[in-house]
């Protein structure tokens, strides 16, 4: 069911301006590569030497009753000669393999760290398949491509080039023909540039959302069993896979028509040469001799044109793979602390919130945003519980406060000061959150409790602070667990119930020890009785924290000591539960079980709106 | 066979004798079963190499041929002679190019046809394996095991197979012309090929450790760039990015040392063999050097002789590479065979029986489960419930609610006693029937990306976009949806991360709602829900379940007044079973609770 997104704008950048970005990356290891390069070009040289030097040797050097002297004088220059293309063969790899691999290594840390930065509504967008591909298998090509590809195609394009000069020099007609030759092939080049650079960029992405679709495929397993749809997983899975593989198809036909041009038309044209040159000799104009050096260079020269083809390939591949690498980077986040980051005065604990208006980026332009005009002061150490039917934009709040999204207008304030002033990380330390879905992450239970635990804490205090925070969140189970706190509770915790995921989510946002606490429906998955012991506790340990907490339940707004009703974008009134039970017909009604006669019996109604 | 190891072993680098001995014996089984069904292909891809390169070696052949008979024939008036000529050469190029090009369509199609073929497998697979497999083994390392680890197949198939083949036939050809020059040296050559061996059975023992290693370090990568990305918001809101950097660096910059030090094995192999080559040369000189001195050797049957043991070492520099890259995958498919290997515990009958009419009976007998190989954790019940009943499943968190609802979703076998769907052990219905009529609503609401339309259409494919629209107006899903930009074509994002996670429930229960099964199993399938949504909910439940066998699992007992019978579990066993009134009349746990709950009540 994964769609195709992010595919990507696929107007055309220039390959220039891409290879130009890799420059801080390959700048410092550049002596190297240069390095390579050079013993490249030895290494080649002395390959093609090797049987020169040995037809000379063995036609000039050795002859009939000479002395055994002359023998070992010619083996030890073969054998110099072949120590020393080994040798280079050996530097040009230690020369470039390990900087290629460093710089490899180093834009894939960079991404993964831009990643983390990018706000939750970019990642809200790209699938994390998709976003992996870009990180493994895009940067593996750059590898590739630097240390083999980028060199040998300057190699080859340096021989090519000799060889042609030379072929001039020996016949100028011939040459020139030659050189007539390279026009369908400059064509055929370009025409081969987009069409493969299309299908690459194209195999590459659906690759990522293939990989997206692996991901969605198992963290959605459960839904998929319950309702018996592995059938349908794969055949769509299979689609994606097979409409993969047409891509890769076309694009290795795309490259093999190229070959075959760049393979047959040369000859083709040697051949028309050869009448020619035949031709020549027998009416003189040409010598046996140039004739024969100039095939001699012509097939020197068809192995790195045809390597030029699959060269140019990979080119255009790694071209593509970093566009996709650069996508990403280019990603602005439009979250960030300021440049100088101001601090409090007075860490008071009050959460204001004046004028907020928020609307999520697809929704832009809507007459009525998620958020319209939200003002609401949370007192310093004060409980407020925010109450509002579902989809009324509760936890879209909620992220306000910890700066996950920024909103719209209006400003968000933290002991006072504008979140969009403080430093990103102390504004986070400040503030813990325990999400509506509990977000935990496949390591053990303590790893998870103290994940946002203040730092600087030694083990002792470090291991009351976790009975602390799971005796309250009343997750004590996790000491009978079988190996108590150290058992891992597997990808997403899933290998537990959901009440005790859910108390561990709440207990790592008590271990934080934050001075503002935003909770969003954090008894939604506990028993009643569970419910009331989290609460009797939680009250204690809320004393003097702020907290915000999301309400669906009388037994959770049980917690608060004032409670917020959004309704419409707005904050419709805040007032103690009893209060608003009696005064907003729209309160009784979002959070009111009874019927309303019921409710008459219990609570004088004074409807007053 | 002893026992199969599976993923038991995944991480390990050192492996004892008898288990490197089965890894790499299931990985080749595998690259067997991949490269059977490709064999036409490959004898295709073979001969294609052939011709293409036999039409190339005929052109030098033709220039020789040109100067030395078709020259002196045109000087004789013959011209007919050199339009042959040319015309053969021509002939030839455009063979050899129209040859490759086909090879390369052909290579390609074998590529992706075994790569497809294994990702498929892995997928079919991955699918089957149940989910106790899924709790330990990590989406990440499936993913790695679906994209990194193919990727190293796909690089040994690009090598290029059939090259290799031609490489081979190259040296065959080239050494009997040695021998056919001069058979003494052809011996010395075959010597050393002993040298050769040496350095591949080398390299082969370094390099297996090393590959090895490479696929764990690198799924670890995957998987923590995987578990990061999915646990965004958690990682900000808990300040984890710095901590998490150096994590990652510290495995990107391992798998960078892992890298390089394969690098630098291949960087002594390959020198290595050109070496070796260059030596041979040398040795061969050496010897028809005195050869030529006492006169027993020709000066030009030399210089044949050196250039060609001199080409004989070329093919060997692709030999290596290929080499390198067969070891690569091994160690990959040692991976992928591995995760092939395991097997569901929850297995899909060999012959499955068939109900004709489903009523939706269920009785439990002697039932005892624990997860894994984990401790008890529903100790010895029986429990039967009666078509059509409507079971309300209430109890502590932790108390084993959601383990018995997944115990009849059969997610989980029993491990011992039985459990029946109108008489007929759930074990014994295929996969297929059992999902017909029994679907679970699960705890937590699961969205794949893709328009509101499709996930609700999963409950029933096919469904008509008016059953879909009914189904979300049946659990009052519908309003929201409509106000959502798209309507029911609004991509729900990953995750379902477009819309709230009240939303999220009310089309998962629509989901069901649209399956329309004879068994339905709501497991707190309303509890992110306000109380209106949830009301309108019930009100579509009372419809929905009519007749049907549904059990009910809420922390809300507002559910249970829909119900007709109530089970209270605790510490993993049934404590009290009745109607409601019954039970709150006897005053026991279920009492206590409707009366805490009455009391939170407003
Ligand atoms: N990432 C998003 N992009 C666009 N719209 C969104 C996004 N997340 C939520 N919405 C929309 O914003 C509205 C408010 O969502 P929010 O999650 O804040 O609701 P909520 O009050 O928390 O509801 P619930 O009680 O169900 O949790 C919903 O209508 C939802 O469809
Ligand atoms: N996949 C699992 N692997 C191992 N243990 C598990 C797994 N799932 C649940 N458990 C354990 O089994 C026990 C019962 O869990 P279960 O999910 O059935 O509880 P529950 O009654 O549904 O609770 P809740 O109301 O919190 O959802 C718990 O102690 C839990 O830790
Ligand atoms: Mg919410
Ligand atoms: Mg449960």
């Amino acid at each position: 069911m994964a769609r195709r997104k992010n595919a990507g704008n696929q107007e055309a950048i220039p390959l220039s301006t891409t290879l130009k970005r890799l420059k801080p990356f390959v700048a410092p290891v550049l002596p190297r590569l240069i390095g390579g390069f050079f013993c490249a070009l030895g290494a080649g040289i002395v390959a093609l030497a090797i049987p020169q030097v040995l037809a000379k040797l063995v036609n000039e050097v050795l002859h009939y009753n000479g002395a055994s002297g002359e023998v070992w004088f010619a083996v030890s220059i073969i054998a110099a000669l072949g120590f020393l293309e080994a040798l280079l063969i050996f530097l040009r790899r230690q020369f470039v393999l390990k900087p290629a691999a460093g710089v490899e290594t180093d834009m894939r840390i960079h991404f993964y760290q831009h990643l983390q930065r990018l706000p939750v509504s970019f990642h809200e967008r790209w699938g994390s398949g998709q976003l992996l591909s870009r990180s493994m298998s895009d940067l593996s090509l750059l590898r590739r491509w630097l240390a083999f590809g980028a060199m040998m195609l300057i190699v080859d394009t340096v021989t090519v080039i000799t060889g042609l000069t030379l072929m001039f020099f020996h016949s100028w007609i011939l040459g020139l023909l030659f050189l007539l030759g390279s026009i369908p092939i400059a064509i055929k080049a370009y025409h081969f540039r987009n069409d493969f650079r299309a299908a690459s960029r194209l195999s590459q992405d659906q690759a990522g959302d293939l990989a997206t679709a692996v991901e969605e495929s198992v963290h959605g397993i459960r839904v998929i069993k319950a309702f018996g749809r592995g059938r349908d997983m794969y055949e769509g899975f299979n689609a994606q896979a097979k409409s993969l593989q047409e891509t890769e198809l076309s694009k290795a036909r795309t490259l093999a028509s190229f070959l075959l041009t760049v393979v047959a038309v040369p000859e083709v044209i040697l051949g028309i040469g050869l009448v020619i040159g035949i031709a020549q000799v027998a009416a003189g104009t040409l010598s046996v001799g140039s004739l024969v050096a100039f095939f001699a260079i012509a097939a020197v020269i068809a192995i790195p044109v045809e390597a030029m083809g699959m060269l140019l390939g990979m080119t255009l591949s790694t071209k593509t793979a970093l566009d996709r690498h650069f996508e990403v980077m280019d990603a602005v986040n439009d979250i960030t602390s300021p440049d100088s980051p101001a601090t409090p005065g007075e860490f008071t604990g009050a959460v204001e919130l004046e004028h907020v208006r928020f609307s999520y980026p697809d929704e832009a332009g809507r007459a009525r945003p998620i958020l319209a005009d939200i003002n609401l002061e949370i007192r310093p150490g004060e409980t407020m519980a925010l109450v509002g039917i579902t989809g009324s934009g509760k936890s879209t709040l909620l992220n306000l406060v910890p700066r996950l999204h920024d909103a719209t207008a209006g400003t968000v304030k933290v002991h006072g000061m504008d979140v969009r002033d403080w430093d990103l990380e102390k504004l986070r330390t400040e503030i813990a959150v325990a999400f509506e879905d509990t977000t935990l992450f496949s390591t053990t239970i303590r790893e998870n409790v103290l994940m946002g635990a203040p730092a600087g804490l030694d083990e002792q205090q470090r291991e009351a602070l976790l009975a602390e925070a799971l005796d309250v969140a009343q997750a004590q189970f996790a000491y009978s667990l079988a190996d108590g706190v150290e058992t891992l509770i597997g990808e997403e915790g899933l290998s537990l119930s959901g009440g005790q995921r859910q108390r561990i989510a709440l207990a790592r946002a008590i271990a934080a020890q934050p001075r503002v606490l935003v909770l969003d429906d954090p008894l939604s998955a506990l028993d009643v009785r569970t419910e009331e012991a989290v609460t009797q506790r939680l009250r204690a340990v809320l004393e003097g924290t702020t907290t915000l907490v999301v309400a669906h339940r009388p037994s959770t707004v049980m917690l608060a000591d004032r409670v917020a009703l959004l309704r419409d974008g707005r904050i419709d009134a805040v007032g103690s539960h009893a209060h608003l039970l009696s005064t907003n017909e729209h309160y009784r009604y979002v959070i009111a079980s009874l019927d309303d006669d019921e409710q008459e019996s219990q609570i004088p109604s004074e409807v007053n709106r | 066979m002893s026992q199969p190891l599976g993923v038991a072993n995944e991480d390990a680098i050192k492996l004892t004798g008898a288990e490197r001995k089965a890894v790499r014996q299931r990985s080749f089984r595998l690259l067997a079963a991949l490269a059977l069904p490709q064999k036409k292909m490959f004898a295709l891809t073979v001969l294609l190499v052939l011709v293409s390169n036999a039409a190339r070696v005929a052109l030098p052949l033709l220039i020789a041929f040109a100067i030395d008979s078709t020259l002196p024939a045109v000087r004789e008036g013959n011209w007919a002679a050199l339009g042959l000529t040319g015309g053969a050469y021509i002939l030839c190029a455009v063979t050899a190019g129209v040859m490759l090009s086909w090879y390369i369509n052909a290579a390609a199609r074998i590529s992706q046809a075994m790569l497809l073929d294994l990702r498929l497998r892995v997928f079919r697979h991955t699918q089957r394996l149940s989910l106790e497999f899924h709790e330990s083994y990590t989406s990440g390392r499936i993913i790695s095991r679906q994209t990194s680890d193919l990727e190293t197949l796909r690089e040994l198939l690009d090598q290029g197979v059939s090259e290799l083949a031609s490489s081979c036939v190259f040296i065959v050809f080239t050494l009997a012309s040695i021998f056919m020059l001069d058979w003494q040296s052809g011996i010395i050559v075959c010597f050393a090929a002993i040298p050769v061996t040496g350095l591949f059975y080398w390299y082969q023992s370094r390099s297996e450790v090393l590959y090895r290693e490479s696929r764990v370090v690198s799924a670890k990568v995957i998987s923590t760039f995987v578990e990061t990305m999915t646990g965004i918001r958690a990682v900000k809101a808990f300040r984890r990015e710095k901590a998490n950097d150096q994590n990652y660096a510290d495995l990107a910059e391992q798998y960078r040392a892992n890298n390089v030090k394969s690098f630098n094995l291949f960087g002594i192999l390959q020198p290595g063999l050109v070496l070796l080559g260059n030596l041979t040369v040398a040795g061969l000189l050496a010897f028809g050097g005195f050869r030529i001195l006492d006169g027993t050797m020709q000066v030009g049957v030399m210089v044949a002789l050196l250039l060609a043991s001199k080409r004989i070492f070329q093919p060997m520099d692709e030999i290596a590479m290929f080499y390198s890259s067969l070891q690569s995958a091994t160690a990959a498919l040692e991976k992928v065979s591995g995760l092939l290997e395991e097997e569901p515990t929850v297995k899909e009958p060999p012959a499955p029986r068939s109900i004709e009419q489903v009523r939706g009976e269920l009785a439990f007998k002697d039932a005892v489960f624990g997860y894994g190989d984990g401790p008890v954790i529903m100790d010895r019940f029986d429990l039967s419930i009666p078509a059509g009943q409507t079971v309300a499943v209430v109890g502590q968190t932790g108390a084993g609610k959601s383990t018995l609802a997944k115990l009849i979703a059969r997610f989980y076998d029993l491990r011992s006693g039985s459990l029946t769907l109108d008489g007929v052990a759930i074990k014994d219905l295929s996969n297929e029937q059992l999902r017909r009529h029994v679907v679970m609503v699960t705890q937590e609401a699961f969205l794949f990306s893709g328009s509101v339309a499709e996930n609700i259409a999963l409950g029933r494919p096919g469904a008509s976009l008016q059953e879909i629209q009914d189904a979300a107006k049946a659990v009052g899903a519908h309003q929201f949806i409509l106000d959502l930009p798209d309507g029911y074509d609004t991509d729900v994002n990953k995750r379902g991360g477009r819309v709230s996670a009240g939303q999220r429930q009310l089309i998962s229960f629509a989901r069901a709602f649209l399956a329309d099964p004879a068994v339905l199993i709501l497991d707190e399938a309303t509890s992110s829900l306000d109380i209106p949504s949830e009301r309108a909910v019930q009100h579509g439940l009372q419809t929905l379940l009519g007749n049907r066998t549904a059990l009910i699992i809420a922390h809300r007992l507002s559910t249970v007044q829909i119900a007709d019978r109530v089970l209270v579990v605790h510490g993993g066993k049934i404590v009290e079973d009745g109607s409601p009134q019954q039970l709150i009349a006897d005053g026991g746990r279920f009492a206590a609770l409707h009366k805490a709950w009455q009391d939170s009540l407003v």
